[in-house]
């Protein structure tokens, strides 16, 4: 058996490989991604990007229902838009068994809120596991198929950033072949109308008494009697900080996040002087625990928010600050832009020119918000930029007038595409600029459905954007090149200024696709440049300053020629 | 022995996964426990990234705090100085000596601070400047940068320089394996 470096993201896909899954289904998001990345490159795995989390989930539940051992994985904010199945799946249970990975993102390193998970499995009382490592994550993936088809529930396989995205040694297995279970047609357990549901809610308290007892014994929470001055119980990353910061101490290391144990908690607290709860972001296993009436030290000692580390948790117990080694100099941010030869700054040029009001949404483009474009004026959820621009006609009149929604490609497959049936149904005028780059960009080059090739690469059909927008009510439907400035000017100012709904589509490739490459040589011709220093307002990385003249940065630019569009000199050449 | 904690800092697209990776599969060879850990997603656009790498018998924590860092490798000048208090007291700090513009820098909203190299020694960092673009455009191009610096690094660790080549010929693509090692043993020289 081999032993390799694995972030905790591939080491679940080798997990699901082992237990013999058969279907998953997804919608990319970070830091959940790469288990589904990593999972299609098994043969035996039918793996697919779904178009959003709530058709992956379904995917995933039918796939379960039929007999096969299935999985979806999705980000933190992913799980709202398949809150609706998880409900409800709760109630049904599976018959293969079917594990559900979520990913929160502590600190929001690429997300728009810092949600807690943990708070769904109790809602939709769904058991969730926590590893703490690769090691655990692959572990916890099969031991979550065990506990699915034992007790006939869904399982959440909750991870953070940090355990997603750090690697650590795993130890790879043979996968185990699970032949599909029989599938019996079973109306009181599968068709949730009032009457069954009503029987199946109370299988529900019968399913997590039962998995209270597990949690108990099954050793999956664990405790770690050391030096019993301080008592720490926590889970995920935070454990291993804890652990690093203070080795002597004891541990109740928890690896099942809901239901929580009772007896197990109050044998921990009696065995200790002073316990603490560690936990990122929400004080969900503290609430537990004084619920029982224990006292215990939690939110009043660690961060309510944000992602913990050895020192946080370190000067948080000791009440001492560590040592300063090296001063700060506070050096310029770094923030993350639009790349070098991007598609989607040449819109934003001329959305920041035409100083419009920019309902946006998630995706690379929300990067246009920043400085020097700065040309976004909200950014919600997944779709919302559609919906939200329709709210805005309807209320203000004025504000209509000049503003317009952006989306991408697969933020509009995502849930982009009821809000412009929604639009056009309801006599709506905004204006909708679907940026096409012909991939999910931000989470890094993933395929969907406008893109016409499967996650495993195969060729498939592709939406046609122009057809959908045409067959839900749009007759105004615009094609432009985002590099084209002066034709998106031209097709802007018109559309905003029609009592219609209208769609222009900006269609150029992301410049890091394969096969995207620019054959010219661009350069600025000193002796036309009058440092006008218009080329500096599209935000490029590959042009700056140097002795106070825009200079192109030969190792950063792509050649993609956007500059000499914007050039009124014509000092740029190709 | 006690667990070795490194920092491998630099720009988004600048290639510090690639060294994480070659440094965390010898660690591994050589049998110590491992945790390598980083941040994808957004900040790999253009932003400025870190990579933790940490071995030793027994590793817990993915993470390097304030004052852990045994070494810091920077891929870029600006970002050697952003980082600077990763590192422990005496600690060894080795610096690309290129520069790369942030946004707001070119924006004209900050300015990139004067002498980077001046400051850090002032600051009695174990200072290791070198110009690991140069080298790496004279034998191939700006791709290997990332390997010149990590040959650099291999020569303040304890793994053989032999054992640090063949840990870079099975992680690199096979079409580039001669301008790789070439790019790492030019940094080891250095």
């Amino acid at each position: 058996m081999s032993k390799r470096l694995m972030i905790g993201n591939e080491a679940v896909a080798r997990g699901l490989y082992e237990a013999g899954v058969k279907v998953v289904s997804s919608y990319p998001g970070t830091p959940s991604t790469e288990i589904t990345e990593f999972v299609a490159r098994y043969n035996e795995v039918d793996a697919e990007w779904a178009a959003n989390e709530k058709v992956a989930m379904e995917v995933a539940i039918g796939a379960a229902i039929s007999g096969a051992r299935s999985f979806c994985a999705m980000k933190h904010v992913g799980l709202n838009v398949a809150a609706d199945p998880l409900f409800t799946v709760s109630y049904t249970g599976v018959n293969g068994g079917l594990v559900i990975g979520v990913a929160d993102d502590p600190g929001m390193h690429s997300s728009q809120n810092e949600q807690d998970s943990r708070n769904y499995a109790n809602a939709a009382k769904v058991t969730m596991l926590e590893p703490a490592d690769s090691t655990e994550c692959k572990e916890y993936a099969k031991l979550a198929y065990e506990i699915s088809e034992q007790f006939d529930t869904p399982v959440l396989l909750r991870l953070t950033t940090r355990i997603a995205h750090s690697q650590s040694i795993v130890e790879e297995c043979d996968r185990v072949d699970v032949p599909l279970k029989e599938y019996q047609k079973d109306v009181m357990k599968y068709v949730m109308m009032p009457g069954m549901a009503k029987k199946r809610r109370l299988v529900i308290e019968d399913r997590k008494d039962k998995l209270v007892e597990y949690a108990e014994t099954s050793g999956i929470n664990k405790m770690e009697i050391n030096d019993t001055k301080i008592g720490i119980i926590t889970a995920g990353a935070p454990y291993q900080y804890a652990k690093e910061s203070f080795p002597e101490a004891s541990y109740l290391k928890l690896g099942m996040l809901w239901p929580l144990p009772v007896d197990l908690i109050k044998e921990f607290a009696s065995k200790v002087e002073k316990l603490y709860v560690l936990e990122e972001l929400d004080p969900y296993i503290e609430n537990h625990i004084k619920a029982m009436g224990i006292e215990v030290h939690g939110k009043d000692t660690f961060s309510k928010f944000g992602e913990f580390s050895n020192v946080s948790v370190r000067e948080a117990i000791s009440g001492k600050k560590d040592e300063v080694t090296y001063p700060d100099y506070n050096p310029p941010m770094r923030p993350p832009v639009m790349c070098p030869g991007c598609p989607h700054r040449g819109m934003f040029y001329v959305l920041s020119k035409l100083k419009l009001v920019v309902s946006g949404d998630i995706g690379c483009y929300t990067l246009g918000a920043a400085a020097p474009l700065s040309a976004m004026d909200t950014t919600i959820c997944m779709g919302a930029s559609i919906s939200a621009a329709h709210g805005i006609s309807k209320a203000n009149p004025e504000l209509s007038k000049k503003t317009v929604a952006v989306i991408g490609d697969s933020t509009f497959i995502h849930s982009g595409m009821t809000g412009l049936a929604s639009t056009a149904y309801n006599k709506g005028t905004s204006t909708v600029i679907i940026l096409d780059n012909s991939i999910t960009g931000m989470t890094g080059h993933q395929q969907n459905p406008t893109t016409g090739k499967t996650l495993k690469g195969e060729p498939t059909v592709a939406v046609n954007l122009e057809k959908f927008a045409e067959a839900v009510g749009y007759s105004r439907i615009k094609v432009v090149d985002p590099f084209n400035v002066e034709e998106c000017e031209r097709v802007i100012k018109e559309e905003i200024s029609v009592e219609e709904p209208s769609l222009i589509i900006a269609r150029r490739p992301c410049v890091l696709l394969k096969g995207v490459k620019y054959d010219f040589d661009v350069n600025i011709q000193k002796d036309k440049c009058r440092n006008c220093k218009m080329c500096m307002k599209i935000g490029c990385p590959a042009i700056s300053l140097v002795n106070g003249v825009p200079q192109i940065n030969k190792t950063l630019c792509t050649n993609c020629g956007l500059c000499k569009n914007i050039c009124k000199f014509d000092a740029i050449t190709l | 022995m006690s667990t070795k904690s490194i920092m491998i800092v630099g720009v988004g697209g600048q290639g510090t996964l690639l060294a994480s990776r070659i440094l965390g599969n010898l660690a591994i060879e050589k049998g110590y426990d491992v945790k390598v850990s980083e941040v994808h997603g957004m900040s790999q656009r253009g932003g400025s990234v870190v990579t933790y790498v940490k071995y030793g018998e027994k590793v817990h924590s993915p993470v390097i705090c304030q004052g852990e860092a045994d070494i810091i490798i920077s891929f870029e000048e600006l970002e050697a100085l952003r980082w600077l208090p990763y590192l422990k007291k005496g600690g060894k700090l080795i610096t690309n000596v290129q520069q790369i513009m942030p946004m707001p820098v070119i924006i004209g909203a900050a300015e990139y601070p004067r002498d980077i190299l001046e400051t850090l020694q002032k600051e009695e960092v174990d200072l290791v400047s070198v110009n690991a673009l140069e080298i790496a455009e004279s034998i191939l191009n700006s791709k290997v940068t990332n390997v010149v610096l990590l040959g650099v690094l291999a020569k303040y660790l304890e793994f053989d320089k032999q054992d640090w080549v063949d840990a870079v010929l099975s992680t690199v693509p096979e079409k580039f394996r001669e301008a790789n090692e070439k790019a790492f043993l030019a940094g080891y020289e250095q």
